[in-house]
């Protein structure tokens, strides 16, 4: 730290000791948090504390684009792909890999000390900023522009190539081809009535959710006649993921008020 | 102005959080965001680096870093939707074949 | 030596000598054009061809009329073209050297050679790949004129390598027929033979005089220990036995004939074969240094010469006939080149002689073949010096040319070479003119089944004159097969004095006592063959006999039996060994090891889970481990 102006606290250094902590927790709650969907919007809070940064260290550009392409595009692109993948299963708590977390957690450390170290080694630089650069053609984006299509050109126009032939990639790695005809009803319908035949499947329809006194929720599941839950009213999803309710105090609640509203209906025949 | 070194300080600590979370985590999607993690860190580095040394072609690194990334991006979940649709499943351990 | 020191600095290439060098880039680039541009040149590929070996002949005869017209002093020019290579202190040139000898082989390779490329026009006629055929003989122009042109030994094995292939390529060019493509494979083995040999004499040049160069190495060698210039020599001899078709290189030059006939004609009589004269004659100096190679070059010769003419005496083949012929004709041209200074001239002159009568007389050949559905078998033949006059005529010159008859060619160069056995030697003086008496002998029979006779042709078979591209070719060279021995008889001696140093001597058109037995002795083959031949009918079929004489000349000399039983049998044998010490020696032990290896691998391969996060953890435990250790001793 300079010591000649040690007295004084810059925005810069005030925005860094806020947006700093943000962003290792955003880190930490992408490694820490089970479910995906947690994993990602926690990645989003950390992107955006960089993107933060990156305007205070005299990169406005880079500061949108942070924020345009990579929360924007690349963390929708990941939710969607979630979406599309089923978020059904958190990552179960057991590690299957022997010592593999202990390890991990090892080496990270061992990576940050060694980063620090090398770091603290290697790093000298002259009292400089980023500003006077900026202002050499009149901007950051002017500046970049500059390096971009001067410079780097033959860069900038790998860059093009390489995200085209992704994209083409992506297609040709995500397009399905068809191997077995496609089923027609009449053939589903032949198929449920072997699979009825053979394994006593039911061919009909799925049962609905449960409807209760106090929720009608789709996670509650129907009774049979015989006061049994049927498993096949909730969706297999809701019950992996631990939405699915207990029945149990639901019936309890449900026969406690028809049992009320039976001894009202009697008591008013009685009269 | 403030030292630079918290810049690389904070740069390492994402990079090392990122490494771990490729190591311990099963999802693809996790694993693959934790990669784009420890991507970020080094752009961190980087638009660090540029302020420190006052020239701009660290932030021009920074960018195309985020342009392979996206490109990265799209193939890497090309990827992963793919084996999705033929295993069902997108836990990096499922894909285990890479074995005698 | 005086003599020496008159050729051991040609002067620095001017004018026209550097026009030199495209003598040999014309054919070679034509030669390339027509591989490469394919089909697109059938339609003129054949007369660009043709056009790119005049185009040399026509440089040729400038560069002769050239030298023909300066001093003497100033004939031999040396063309120094670039710097090859160097490997430590030895650099190598290339150069051309065109002196009083390599001009005269120059203006034959291209003047014959020319003539041929028309001759093929019209003999590959109806041959679809006749395009490839002139593109491999424009080939064989360019580095058999690389061969004669270099200055060094080095830059003439290039050359010399690349007659051989040009000679594989033609003798197999009708590769479909198997004894074709087995016949260019054996005369490309038994060349690399005495390939060997021009490596090791290159190798010891370069050893013992530093330089591959002609001007160096003759300069040397009389400072040479007569045992180094033996083995040298010894070296040379092998390599000329193998290009020439010497005893015992021989056997390859009679299976040679299943090449198209104009190869026979322009490369396995006229030029290549004659390679191994040249190479001696080159190499005068050293063999001059040591009487025991020279031995071994007469020795070779003379049982050469003898060999060939029996050859010749049994074969039906009309090609194997000439191709006896060629062997004997070669013998008395290294008989000539390994007298010694009073001989090179007359190798180098009956080489001449020879390269016209006998290309004269195989493109007859080819011609009589032409008209006989290229049957070969002189017994098919008979009565055809009515059918094709102009063959039969033309045929006739090569004819007395070869057998001595007075005043044409071969009278005077073959006289000069059984004059000069007989001042080396008179036992092989004897050889030589008995082997004038044999080569009177068989041609006579040639001539005799070909062209005399009751007709014995075989059904279907309408011979005819063949077109006129074939014969003004046998016209011209049937001029040259009389004329140019009358014309270079008192010339030569003195032209080619400086470049090989021989003694000239008085040379009269008048015979000596030894031309006088030459020709009696000529008379009389010519007389026994008419009174065999001549009189009675020829059986169609070769008759059966006992005659242990004619069995091995039918055999060639059982050439290919010695080859099996000396060579080819242990050769077998060795590599059956060496096979079966590599199957159940080597193969086993790596095999062996092998599975150590696998069994290791099976043991070590368990570290291999599968589990994409494992590797990535020994990874990251890998750029730790560096890290710290690149940190470490940068400490240190």
């Amino acid at each position: 730290m300079n010591t000649a102006l040690l007295p004084l606290v810059t925005g810069s250094e005030v925005t860094f000791w806020i947006v700093a902590p943000l962003a290792v927790l955003g880190a930490l709650g992408l490694v820490l948090s089970r479910r995906a969907v947690y994993a990602a919007l926690s990645m989003a809070v950390s992107m955006i504390a960089l993107a933060v940064l990156y305007a205070s260290l005299g990169a406005p550009f880079l500061a949108m684009t942070q924020i345009i392409v990579y929360t924007g595009a690349v963390m929708m692109m990941f939710l969607f792909v979630l979406m599309m993948v089923g978020i059904d299963t958190p990552d179960s708590a057991v590690e299957t890999l022997k010592a593999q977390r202990p390890l991990a957690v090892l080496m990270g450390v061992g990576l940050a000390a060694l980063l620090f170290f090398g770091i603290g080694g290697a790093v000298h630089y002259a009292p400089a900023t980023v500003i006077e650069a900026n202002a050499e053609f009149g901007g950051n984006v002017e500046g970049l522009a500059n390096l971009m299509f001067g410079r780097y050109v033959f860069v900038f126009e790998l860059a093009a190539a390489l995200l085209i032939v992704a994209a083409v990639g992506a297609m040709l790695l995500s397009h399905h081809q068809r191997v077995t005809p496609k089923l027609g009803q009449r053939e589903q319908a032949v198929e449920r009535m072997k699979a009825y035949a053979d394994a006593g499947e039911h061919p009909g329809t799925l049962p609905n959710s449960g409807v209760y006194a106090t929720t009608n929720a789709i996670g509650a599941p129907a009774l049979l006649p015989d006061g049994s839950i049927a498993e096949k009213s909730v969706s297999r999803t809701l019950v992996l993921r631990g939405a699915a309710v207990d029945p149990l105090p639901l019936t309890r609640l449900t026969s406690q008020t028809f049992a009320a509203i039976e001894a009202v209906t009697e008591d008013e025949a009685d009269e | 102005m403030m030292n630079p070194e918290n810049y690389l300080i904070l740069s390492a600590l994402l990079f090392a959080i990122g490494a771990v979370g490729v190591l311990v985590r099963r999802n693809a999607l996790v694993a693959f965001m934790c990669v784009e993690l420890m991507l970020n860190a080094c752009n961190l580095a980087f638009v660090a680096g540029s302020h420190i040394t006052g020239v701009l072609d660290g932030q021009v690194v920074a960018f195309f870093v985020m342009v392979v990334a996206a490109a990265e991006v799209v193939v890497g979940l090309a990827i992963i939707v793919s084996i999705y649709k033929t295993r069902r499943s997108t836990s990096v351990d499922d894909a285990n074949l890479l074995k005698l | 030596m005086i003599l020496f020191e008159t050729i051991a600095e040609p002067v620095v290439a001017t004018g026209m000598f550097t026009w030199a060098w495209t003598m040999i880039a014309v054919p070679a680039v034509v030669a390339g054009v027509l591989l490469l541009a394919g089909k697109l040149s059938d339609a003129w590929g054949h007369l660009l061809a043709t056009a790119a070996v005049l185009w040399s002949f026509a440089i040729a005869v400038c560069l002769f009329g050239h030298q023909l017209f300066a001093d003497a002093g100033s004939r031999a020019v040396v063309a120094p073209l670039y710097s090859w290579f160097s490997v430590g202190e030895w650099s190598f040139e290339v150069g051309l050297l065109v002196d009083q000898l390599s001009i005269l082989f120059a203006m034959l390779i291209t003047g014959v050679g020319s003539l041929i490329h028309i001759y093929s026009i019209g003999y590959m006629a109806h041959d679809e790949r006749r395009r490839r055929f002139f593109a491999y003989l424009n080939l064989f122009i360019a580095a058999m004129l690389l061969l004669v042109l270099a200055n060094n030994y080095l830059v003439l094995f290039v050359g010399w390598e690349g007659v051989g292939l040009a000679s594989f390529l033609l003798i197999s060019f009708w590769q479909h027929k198997p004894s074709a493509a087995a016949a260019g494979t054996k005369a490309f083995v038994m060349n690399r033979v005495g390939d060997l040999g021009m490596l090791a004499a290159i190798a010891s040049m370069l050893a013992m005089f530093g330089s591959s160069s002609f001007t160096d190495v003759n300069a040397g060698a009389h400072g040479l220990a007569p045992q180094w210039a033996t083995m040298i020599g010894l070296f040379l001899l092998l390599a000329a036995c193998g290009k020439s078709a010497q005893v015992p290189l021989q056997a390859w030059l009679l299976d040679a004939m299943e090449g198209p006939t104009p190869v026979s004609a322009l490369i396995h009589a006229a030029t290549m074969v004659t390679a191994g004269v040249y190479l001696v004659v080159r190499s005068h100096a050293v063999f001059e240094t040591s009487p025991a190679a020279q031995l071994a070059v007469v020795v070779v010769a003379t049982v050469t010469l003898l060999a060939g003419a029996w050859i010749g005496t049994s074969q039906d083949d009309i090609k194997k006939v000439l191709a006896g012929s060629t062997m004997s004709q070669i013998g008395y041209m290294m008989l000539a080149a390994g007298i010694g200074p009073a001989g090179y001239a007359f190798a180098i002159f009956h080489l001449l002689t020879h390269g016209f009568f006998k290309a004269n007389m195989f493109l007859g050949a080819g011609s009589v073949m032409h008209g006989m559905n290229d049957d070969v078998n002189m017994r098919h033949y008979g009565a055809l010096s009515t059918a094709m006059k102009w063959t039969f005529g033309t045929f006739a010159m090569g004819y007395l040319a070869i057998i001595g008859f007075p005043l044409f060619a071969g009278y005077f160069s073959k006289d000069h070479i059984i004059e000069a056995a007989f001042a080396q030697n008179t036992f092989i003086g004897i050889c030589a003119l008995i082997g004038a008496g044999i080569t009177a002998f068989y041609m006579t029979r040639l001539m005799l089944m070909t062209f005399f006779g009751e007709k014995r042709w075989q059904p279907g078979v309408h011979p005819h004159e063949s077109p006129r591209v074939m014969t003004i070719p046998l016209v011209i060279l049937a001029v040259a097969s009389v004329v140019s021995g009358l014309v270079m008889n008192n010339w030569i001696q003195e032209w080619l004095e400086p470049a090989v140093g021989n003694h000239a001597h008085e040379v009269s058109l008048v015979p000596t006592p030894v031309g006088m037995a030459t020709m009696g002795i000529v008379a009389a083959g010519v007389v026994i063959s008419y009174l065999v031949f001549g009189r009675g009918s020829i059986p169609v079929k070769a008759p059966a006999t006992n005659n242990p004489i004619t069995l091995a000349g039918r055999n060639v000399l059982f050439g290919d039996q010695v080859n099996d039983a000396l060579f080819v049998t242990p050769a077998t044998a060795v590599a059956a060994a060496v096979d079966a010490t590599d199957a159940r020696g080597i193969d086993k032990a790596a095999d062996s090891s092998a599975d150590a290896f696998a069994g290791l691998s099976t043991q070590v391969r368990r570290l291999e889970t599968g589990y994409v996060r494992s590797y990535a953890l020994t990874m990251l435990g890998g750029v730790l481990f560096v890290g710290v250790v690149l940190i470490l001793s940068q400490l240190g």
